[in-house]
């Protein structure tokens, strides 16, 4: 991709521009659409006809952090004016925040939020880190029946998460690891561990063997030459392989729903939970909604000279 | 294979050859005329002078390796021979009861359950319909943005943005935006109260919009590589010689892209077959994937050993895309 943006800045014929100017606008819309209903007032989000234009408000974010209770009665004006910005907000939308003390109680969203950092990053690191010393041994080495054994790899992750959890669950149960976080993450550490072989292979073949040789030459042990010259060779390719794990395990669903509940559930199986109880508040779902996908945009710019890269398995390469 | 440690330095062994370490120095690891000891086993080419200072290559290499090989093994293969077992018996896992063979039964029930090939009916439209939506609107994609123009790496970001989504929290949105009385969707389209995650094929249709929104970059990204690959110089030649605009796609790019769609084809089947987050957020009752069926007898009936025998049923041709799939992904490798 890098190679095509550097290739002219002139302008197409104005038809294809405008075009493409179309499509972006009709991929992106659904994004931006959830996006605003993040900070719509609560009548606005489901008006008919849709509202396009409305004064933004951080209504649903304050919501979405705090448990609420509706309001009986309005609420006293000094009781009001002694309220922070915040408190206020909720006071308006007809409800009021529940206390211990002068601390807000938190909703369950921040400790889902946490616990998907937790299993995510935890898995991240675990599978890189085995992913690339195994990524090395097959890159470097001559393996008898290499190609089966990637094959092998590789098809670990083509496995159905709903396929793996029937034995794990029935496992896990014995171990008492449901609803665990090392539950979660050991089950993101597989998937991703085969992931993260194919992707650093190729980035590890394009490190000159040479390098390595002139090391072992100069005196350097093996690991050493591992230590000290592939890994800092490799390292672009290990950041975008960590980043490709770690939005993986931070969007999966299907082994969070089945595997935890309560304790250690990640945000993907909370988030749309939250619809059952009595009428949806679009708004405070959009909020979530917003917070959890602002990370994987963020780092999916960060990613956009790796993606090919990422969704071939490190295949192919540009 | 003979390596022994060179220089002055000797160090002791034991026979067989274990690591031994001499005065604080890093092992050594000398072998002589040792046997295939593991399963895994090479000849060692290169920096066989730098193995007789650290590590040995094969140390390392195995050191490196087996973890990898012991722990995929341990949580994904031991588990699949674990549930291969249980399919072959009757087992609940919310009963004391403990598990009874029955042999093939499970599998003569599945194979027999016209309830089961609906579902396997219905996973095959949704393949069609998805994976045939994503083809032809990522090439078309492809195809427009295959110029250059201003900001075409933040335009290709952008659009690329839809598949690094959680399937989970996209599901929930769209439902949002299919909603009958207010949804923005309906609005746009001016089709009045439209219900689009009622009924069956209404929901069908819906889930593979959103799953083509999501995945089309895919094939875009792909294609756009193989685009981009094709020498100039065909074109210009076509041009010379007159060639239609449709002739030169029929003959030029569509043969030097195919390698690429057709990765793109396989991979994505793969996993729309598999489709789960998706439709079970969005519609379980109306789109019944064999992925909720699966998820629906294993942890809602609990009926955990007819459930295997299913999950076996899907391995099976999971695999079988699998092969294909790094068949052809091989393939492009060498290219």
């Amino acid at each position: 991709m890098a190679a095509v943006t550097s290739r002219g800045q002139r302008f197409g014929r104005p038809v294809a521009i405008l075009a493409i100017l179309a499509v972006t606008l009709i991929f992106l819309s659904p994004i931006l659409w959830i996006g605003a209903t993040a900070f719509k007032p609560r009548a606005v989000a489901t008006s008919v006809p849709p509202t396009v234009f409305f004064d933004p408000e951080v209504t649903p974010f304050v919501k979405l952090l705090t448990k609420r209770v509706q309001l009986k009665q309005p609420v006293a004006p000094e009781v009001y004016e002694a309220a922070p910005w915040w408190e206020k907000l909720v006071y308006d939308g007809g409800e009021r925040v529940l206390k211990v003390g002068d601390e807000p109680q938190l909703s369950q969203y921040p400790n889902r939020f946490l616990n998907s950092l937790i299993v995510s990053i935890v898995s991240t690191v675990l599978a890189v880190s085995m992913g690339t010393i195994t990524a090395y041994g097959f890159s470097r080495f001559k393996i008898k029946g290499e190609q089966d054994l990637l094959f092998f790899i590789l098809s670990t992750r083509m496995l159905p998460p709903v396929v793996v959890a029937i034995p794990m669950f029935l496992m896990y149960r014995q171990f008492d690891l449901t609803d665990s976080h090392i539950g979660l993450i050991i089950l993101y550490t597989a998937f991703n561990l085969s992931f993260s072989v194919w992707l650093m292979k190729g980035f590890i073949d394009e490190i000159p063997k040479e390098y390595e040789e002139a090391a072992l030459v100069d005196g350097y042990t093996r690991m050493q030459a591992f230590f000290k010259i592939v890994l800092p060779e490799a390292a672009t390719g290990i950041a975008a392989t960590a980043v490709f794990c770690f939005i993986t395990a931070w969007n999966e669903y299907a082994f969070a729903l089945i595997m935890t509940n309560r304790r250690a559930q990640t945000a993907p199986p909370f988030i749309p939970s939250q619809i059952g109880s009595g009428l949806p508040e679009w708004t405070v779902i959009a909020a979530g909604t917003v917070l959890f996908l602002l990370p994987v945009a963020i780092f999916t710019f960060l990613l956009r000279n790796h993606l090919l890269r990422g969704v071939t398995f490190g295949a192919i390469r540009k | 294979m003979r390596w022994s440690a060179t220089g002055t330095r000797r160090s002791a062994t034991t026979p067989d050859g274990v690591p031994t370490t001499d005065r604080g120095a890093s092992p050594v690891l000398i072998c002589r005329h040792q046997g295939v000891r593991l399963a895994v086993l090479a000849t060692l080419d290169s920096g066989s002078r730098a193995a007789a200072r650290g590590w040995s290559d094969l140390a390392i290499r195995n050191a490196f390796i087996l973890p990898t090989i012991a722990f995929l093994i341990v949580f994904n293969i031991f588990p699949l021979i674990y549930s291969l077992g249980f399919s072959f018996t009757e087992y609940r896992v919310s009963l004391q009861k403990p598990a009874e063979f029955i042999g093939l039964q499970n599998y003569a029930d599945l194979l027999s359950d016209p309830a089961i090939w609906r579902s396997f009916t219905t996973t095959a439209q949704y393949v069609i319909v998805s994976v045939g939506g994503q083809m032809i609107v990522g090439f078309g994609l492809a195809l427009l943005l295959n110029r250059p123009f201003k900001f075409k790496g933040l335009v290709t970001t952008l659009l690329m943005l839809p598949m690094m989504l959680s399937p989970a929290v996209v599901g929930l949105f769209w439902k949002l935006l299919y909603d009958p009385s207010w949804g923005p969707i309906n609005y746009a389209l001016g089709i009045g109260k439209f219900e689009w995650l009622s009924n069956r094929v209404n929901a069908l249709f819906a889930v593979a919009i959103t799953d083509i929104w999501m995945w089309s970059p895919f094939v875009m990204l792909l294609s756009l590589a193989g685009l981009s690959a094709i020498p100039k110089s065909l074109y210009e030649a076509a041009a010379i010689d007159r060639a239609s605009w449709w002739y030169t796609f029929r003959r030029i790019t569509l043969p030097l892209v195919s390698p690429l769609l057709l990765i793109a084809l396989i991979f994505r089947t793969m996993e729309a077959f598999k489709a789960f987050d998706l439709p079970f957020i969005m519609s379980t009752a109306s789109v019944e994937t064999i992925a909720i069926k699966l998820y629906q007898m294993a942890f809602q009936g609990w009926d955990t050993g007819r459930a295997s025998a299913l999950a076996y049923i899907v391995l099976i041709v999971v695999l079988c895309i699998t092969n294909i799939y790094v068949k052809y992904l091989n393939r492009a490798k060498e290219r």
